[in-house]
């Protein structure tokens, strides 16, 4: 009886073997797996939440084939702890055979997974994390975001032709505020600016008016202001508290600040704050319209940001450079497919730097202005294609 | 300088607003509450619903955040926390540290991570001049509340029958149960209103500081600092340790020394060292009584 049925589930077991087993080996050949690691919860859960929607966009506009062959998107939650992207980084790409890895919410998170990057010779494209160095840290990192001096310079050399002479800079303690706060300082000092005082806010900071009511204080000309996605709006709710513009000090910043996602809620007080940054869902293009249009009416309620245009052109590069290796998806292959291409984005025309595998974008100046009751960051002035100066910096050193 | 004195205590009053009630679970029933925090969470966001969905403002807000907090804190009490009241305090901190991460996915879930904003009625923003030093209304406004408050609070545990009798039921229950007292029942009423207490805290506090699903976690810290600094016998040790603490951060903030452009990162310590100062010196905290018994 026994061994019937042993015998019998046996031979059940190879004819099901035999059917099953060649399809699925062709299968695994068609599929490319981009294994995507962000925070969809915790305290940045709002990146993780517009990148994922951007790609989930990206796929159901463009489909999932690329270079022949069908792209399949694992999405993994972080929570945006540096050592659990590791442990994904590892799993992806050891488990489910990722050939491309890409997310990535905060700086930190970037660097954590370098190494492995490096090591599995793995592209990872980097599509939030903003801080200059995060593409130093691995020849497989590309970048699809934007890095912080990039961002800065440009508002810095806007209060400069502005007659702005005396600043204060606060910024949140951490790699991209550091970033950014050199970035300006460096700018202003060079023109003949002076700089009051830097303050630097620790990350877990709920009370923001020591620091404010200091740069009040001081009496600049005006404040510059850098927090990460997500906190522009307490800030920006205790900044118009101490009423700055009563003392005639100018609040500017880079576009994080006035993310688009909480902008809304962030009500009056913000309007005609100035500040820099790669993307405003209010970009003046064909292609950002159909992206905003089409972005809203997949998650109602939900306004894509500058990190949704991070995700969304993340996918196109990879769909790219796997067009580009005919379905190839060697990892070094990949990253020289992808170094130097150049499209035109919701957010303008991009490409990815050969030297330095980081974006090349236009960062535009912008005003917060209310527009049908809605309140947008209109853009009003273009610095075209901008690299990222702390790159550019070193390579005209060497 | 007055205007830091200012911020200071009106953020020290907030503090003392949160944590009053994780001094009387702590203090008087001798339960260690760590999802405190998560009552003045939800405070802030039944605040946050009244006032985006039903249009409320913020002054019909802070009652029903109250109120509905308490009941929540009374639910609580009697389905769950009552089982753990004679259990050892290791066991205590483990179930209310669940609370509190349970607390943090659910708000999280169903009203989403991005911080809420809270607007300030419309008679209560903008600046006054008060002889040369502009004032925050809304601040002035927690200052006063919290004042009158805080003495609501001392008159009542010292002036009323409930009060006296919660103060026997805390030095020795078996006694006050044989005087005929409802130990069970004063329990439970403290309780909620305590966490209602923490709720108001939340509701007020949301319009400064920003409301996420973190919320509880941040000021996890703040409040244990104020309970070990202030002492957990009365009512005033919290209070003075509470705006001790606030000018003390905001103060430590604002005076941090700046040096050759670098600043140095001492502000935010500036409390942590003053209870590790407290505490080498008087170890049952500032307002505390040494243990007797």
């Amino acid at each position: 009886m026994n061994a019937k049925i042993t015998r019998r589930h046996t031979l059940a077991a190879f004819a099901l073997a035999a059917t099953a087993l060649s399809p699925f080996a062709a299968h695994a050949e068609d599929v490319v797996k981009v294994g995507v690691i962000l925070p969809m919860t915790g305290p940045s859960a709002s990146t993780g939440r517009e990148i994922a929607a951007a790609i989930k966009l990206f796929q159901a506009q463009k489909g999932d084939k690329a270079g022949g062959k069908k792209v399949e998107v694992i999405i993994k939650d972080d929570t945006g702890v540096a050592d659990i992207t590791k442990r994904l980084a590892q799993e992806l790409i050891v488990n489910d055979k990722a050939s491309v890895i890409a997310g990535f919410g905060l700086t930190p998170l970037a660097l954590a997974v370098a190494p492995i990057a490096t090591q599995a010779k793995v592209p990872a494209v980097v599509m939030a994390a903003g801080t200059a160095i995060i593409t130093e840290a691995s020849p497989y990192i590309v970048r699809t975001s934007f890095t912080l001096p990039q961002n800065t310079m440009p508002i810095a050399q806007w209060a400069v032709k502005n007659g702005i002479k005396k600043v204060v800079t606060l910024v949140t303690d951490y790699g991209p505020g550091i970033d950014a706060e050199k970035t300006f300082v460096a700018t202003i000092k060079e023109n003949g600016g002076q700089v009051l005082d830097s303050l630097r806010s620790p990350l877990k900071n709920p009370e923001f008016a020591p620091f404010l009511q200091k740069a009040k204080d001081l009496k600049p000309d005006a404040l510059f202001l850098f927090v990460p996605s997500g906190q522009g709006a307490a800030l920006m709710k205790q900044v118009s508290e101490r009423d700055f513009a009563k003392e005639g000090i100018k609040v500017i910043g880079t576009g994080d600040v006035t993310d688009d996602e909480q902008l809304n809620n962030m009500g009056d007080a913000v309007l005609g704050m100035i500040t820099s940054h790669n993307y405003s869902a209010d970009h003046d293009s064909p292609e950002n319209k159909a992206y905003v249009a089409a972005f809203e009416k997949a998650n109602p309620g939900l306004r894509p940001n500058f990190m949704s245009v991070g995700g969304y052109d993340g996918m196109a590069l990879i769909y790219a450079a796997l067009d580009k290796t005919k379905g190839d998806t060697n990892g070094t292959k990949l990253v020289e497919a992808m170094k130097g291409m150049s499209w035109t984005s919701p957010r303008g025309p991009i490409s990815i730097d050969p030297e330095t595998r980081d974006i090349i974008q236009n960062v535009y100046i912008r005003k917060v202005e209310k527009k049908n009751g809605q309140l947008y960051n209109v853009e009003f002035s273009t610095m075209a294609n901008v690299k990222d100066p702390f790159k550019a910096a070193k390579a005209a050193k060497k | 300088m007055l205007t830091v004195l200012f911020d200071g205590i009106a953020y020290g009053m907030l503090l003392f607003v949160l944590a009053v009630g994780l001094s009387v679970t702590l203090g008087l029933m001798n339960f260690i509450n760590l999802a405190h925090g998560a009552f003045a969470m939800a405070g802030g966001y039944i605040a946050v619903v009244m006032m985006q969905r039903f249009g409320l403002s913020l002054f019909w807000g802070l009652p029903v955040a109250f109120l509905v907090t308490a009941a929540l804190g009374a639910f609580l009490e009697r389905t769950l926390y009552v089982r753990l009241y004679d259990k050892p305090h290791l066991e205590q901190v483990m179930f209310t540290i669940g609370l509190v991460f349970m607390s943090v996915a659910g708000v999280d879930y169903f009203m989403g991570a991005s911080p809420q904003i809270v607007d300030v009625p419309q008679s209560l923003d903008g600046n006054i001049d008060f002889g040369g030093v502009s004032l925050n209304k809304y601040r002035l406004f927690v200052i006063a509340f919290c004042a009158v408050l805080t003495l609501a609070l001392q008159l009542g545990l010292s002036k009323t029958r409930f009060g006296s009798r919660l103060r026997a039921a805390v030095d020795d229950s078996r006694v006050a149960r044989g005087l005929g007292i409802n130990v069970t029942t004063i329990f439970a009423l403290t309780f909620a209103f305590g966490s209602g207490l923490a709720g108001l805290g939340g509701a007020l506090g949301a319009a400064i500081f920003s409301l996420d699903p973190q919320f509880p976690l941040k000021f996890m810290i703040y409040f244990l600092v104020v309970i070990a600094v202030g002492g957990t016998t009365t009512i005033t040790g919290p209070f003075f340790a509470s705006i001790l603490l606030g000018v003390a951060d905001v103060a430590g903030k604002y005076y941090t020394p700046t040096i050759a452009g670098h600043q140095i990162q001492i502000g935010g310590f500036v409390i942590y060292t003053i209870m590790v100062l407290v505490l080498i010196f008087r170890p049952q905290g500032l307002f505390g009584r040494a243990p007797g018994k």
